[in-house]
């Protein structure tokens, strides 16, 4: 009780004590920040630990990170060992209960979907691989469907006041986003099938979905920046004229993807990673950027 | 406004969700099976090929009397600090860490338990308690391991106050509080026995506070401040390091009360706040120390002894460039002071307490390759003024990481 009445005091005094109804949900990609958006509009207030230009394999478990992760209600992470360097740090860290992992404020969208590139074998001669798959799952606009739909039940578990609010907003965003999946897969009609150079196999469920051709990838083994040599060996390796572009990621080092360009007159197209949520961007707005790009080396 | 205050802090502080297993995978999950059930497993290979201009064996700080880890890697090839590391949340309740490390002093390999704590993880409230052995929460370094320190040795600081690091058995009590910036304070109560504490003590032998405060400025920046503070009474501390000798070497104990204090500050830059490619960490740290006691000449010919106070201090200041991706370079340096009096000077000579106006510092270099997050080879260059000889010190280090992966603090 001294404890309690110690903090209230505390609370009073300290700067930066919000006082808000609002649900604290903690993302570390801004991709689950522009979802949880999506299902709960103003009655949440979203914090995402990164932004669309930093690495999420690369984050350090901050002083602001901890602050946030201990004031939220609800954390929403890729998983599949995507944050694996930093996110159980973070847990450790926070003294906040109700986002452990087993608990109903722990959420992993990679757990909601099935995962490509499940390496065979576990051994560190083939980079930083992932023993669940690829964690990139939001490249495939259906896969942030198939995610919306047990994020927004865990949204009414957290907030059950409010549980009409998330399944109306759900229903909503489930018939849009459904149609402009269709949209986007028939504009992107011209690139199916193509043949796709990629820095790091990041984009591996947007390939599997437009079924584009992955005929080469820049890393040697994920996360292992390419050697000259390696770059010259790739490109010996391929079939220039039948390579319709090079796909680098937006906060990867450009060097490697520009060379090969440069060499070899194959267009370029670097995609953002994410989209920009704390500029306000829109899941609708990434992928409609992702496909403009998409489509600029066919036109 | 207090009834809203109250149910904010209410909400996060005060109703700790009771426990409960939530099926995560749930309807159409997706459950990625993996060694979730074991112990995460590391190993640390740690080795080092050394050259100094001067005898290592000679190595002193005047004004201090060196123990724990304190002094030079040997000259030529040597193993450094490897490390078993065993890790894993125990329930949804506890985790547990367990650190073995492995070092050789004069041909003997020395097995020693460096960290074996559980810590809770359902406390709620920014609580956290943490019991068992463990590096102690003062100052910023002493809780890193040292191969993800920055350089190929501690601090002079860190090494004449602390013989590199303090650990000690005992219980910490941390909490976060619920702002945008992060204030974490915490304390320690601790057996006292474990360098530079020491002696029998019935209950707690050693006492520490540590408040940190830290947040971002933009995407780009983002910084910690921490002061800390250390207690300990009735100490009966034994210096000398490993150097021994046979049985009748004699050796400085130290009886008495000591008291440090600690300040540090971090500042870290990463264009876009994306550390992989590019970053810089300014890292800054001052330590005091006033100790009062007695000094005996244990195994000298005629007992001796004289008493003791003692005013010391020390502070760091480096900088790492990580200018690519597998690159970075930084540097170093350090400064000691020390005022000691006694009742005896030839006692507190003996001791190595007498600095006779000489300032210890060193000045260091270092550059590194690290192909990947498990690797990293590192040539360092130190300038080491620490007595009155001027050293020139050459470090050729590797340090490997095998197994699970480690964790990107800050």
């Amino acid at each position: 009780m001294i404890l309690r009445t110690t903090l209230l005091c505390l609370s009073f005094l300290l700067p930066g004590v919000q006082v808000q109804a609002a649900i604290n949900v903690f993302t570390c990609e801004p991709e689950w920040a522009a979802l949880a958006k999506e299902l709960g509009g103003e009655l949440l207030d979203v914090y995402s630990a990164t932004t669309a230009l930093q690495d999420p394999h690369h984050i350090q478990a901050r002083p602001s990170l901890i602050a946030r992760a201990r004031k939220a209600d609800l954390l929403v992470c890729t998983g599949a060992e995507l944050e694996t360097g930093w996110l159980p740090l973070l847990l450790r860290k926070a003294g906040n209960a109700g986002i452990q992992p087993g608990q109903s404020g722990h959420f992993l969208a990679a757990e909601q979907v099935e995962l490509l590139d499940v390496p065979e074998r576990l051994d560190r001669s083939m980079g930083d691989i992932h023993a669940s798959g690829n964690p990139h799952v939001h490249t495939d606009p259906r896969n942030i469907l198939q995610i919306a739909g047990p994020l927004h039940q865990r949204l009414k578990q957290i907030d059950p006041d409010n549980a009409e609010h998330y399944t109306r907003r759900f229903e909503a965003f489930a018939g849009d986003w459904q149609r402009a999946i269709d949209r986007w897969y028939a504009q992107l009609a011209p690139v199916k099938g193509a043949a796709v150079v990629v820095h790091h196999d990041f984009w591996s469920y947007l390939i599997d979905w437009l079924g584009l051709n992955r005929v080469a990838t820049l890393e040697p083994v994920p996360g292992v920046s390419p050697s000259s040599a390696h770059l010259a060996r790739v490109k010996q390796s391929l079939d220039l004229q039948a390579v319709t572009m090079i796909i680098d990621t937006g906060y990867m080092n450009d060097r490697p993807a520009n060379w090969l360009s440069d060499q070899t007159g194959i267009a370029l197209v670097t995609l953002p990673a994410t989209a920009d949520f704390q500029n306000g961007e829109s899941l609708y707005d990434w992928f409609d950027n992702l496909a403009a790009l998409l489509l600029e080396p066919v036109k | 406004m207090n009834s809203i205050t109250f149910r904010a802090v209410g909400a996060a502080a005060l109703l700790a969700p009771a426990a409960q297993t939530f099926a995560d995978a749930g309807a159409g999950g997706y459950a990625h099976a993996s060694s979730a059930f074991n112990p995460a497993i590391s190993v640390i290979l740690d080795g080092v090929y050394a050259s100094y201009s001067n005898d290592p064996e000679d190595y002193n700080i005047p004004g201090f009397m060196l123990g724990g880890e304190a002094g030079l890697s040997p000259e030529g090839f040597s193993l450094g600090h490897s490390e078993l590391i065993f890790s894993s949340d125990i329930d949804d309740k506890f985790y547990g860490r367990l650190t073995v490390a492995f070092a050789e002093h004069d041909d003997e390999i020395e097995v020693e338990l460096e960290e074996a704590f559980f810590e809770t993880l359902a406390l709620g409230g920014g609580f956290t308690i943490r019991g068992g052995r463990f590096y102690s929460g003062i100052g910023y370094l002493n809780q890193q391991h040292p191969h993800a320190w920055d350089f190929k040795d501690a601090p002079l600081v860190y090494s004449a106050l602390f013989g590199d690091q303090y650990f000690d058995d005992g219980v910490r009590a941390s909490v976060i509080l619920p702002t945008d910036l992060l204030i974490e304070v915490g304390a320690e109560a601790l057996s006292g026995k474990k360098y530079p504490t020491g002696g029998e003590h019935q209950g707690v032998g050693s006492w520490t506070a540590f408040a940190n405060i830290g947040g971002d400025i933009g995407v780009s920046h983002s910084w910690q401040a921490g002061l800390s503070y250390l207690s300990a009474d009735g100490i009966e501390r034994e210096h000398g390091g490993h150097a021994h000798g046979g049985e009748e070497a004699e050796f400085p104990l130290f009886t008495g009360d000591s008291r440090i204090a600690g300040a540090n500050l971090i500042y870290k830059w990463a264009p876009d706040g994306n550390y992989r490619e590019r970053n810089v960490k300014l890292q800054f740290e001052y330590f005091n120390r006033d100790e009062s006691g007695e000094v005996t000449l244990v195994n000298a010919a005629t007992p001796e002894n004289s008493t003791l106070e003692s005013k010391q201090d020390g502070w760091y200041l480096q900088a790492v460039w990580q200018f690519a991706r597998s690159w970075a370079t930084g540097v170093r340096y350090d400064r000691l002071d020390s005022d000691n009096s006694g009742s005896d000077p030839n006692v507190l000579d003996e001791a190595g307490l007498v600095s006779n106006g000489h300032q210890p510092e060193r000045a260091s270099i270092m550059a590194e390759w690290v192909p990947s997050e498990f690797s990293r080879i590192r040539l360092q260059y130190n300038r080491d003024d620490s007595y009155q000889v001027s050293d020139d010190q050459v470090y050729l280090q590797y340090t490997f990481s095998m197994g699970s992966h480690g964790a990107h603090a800050f």
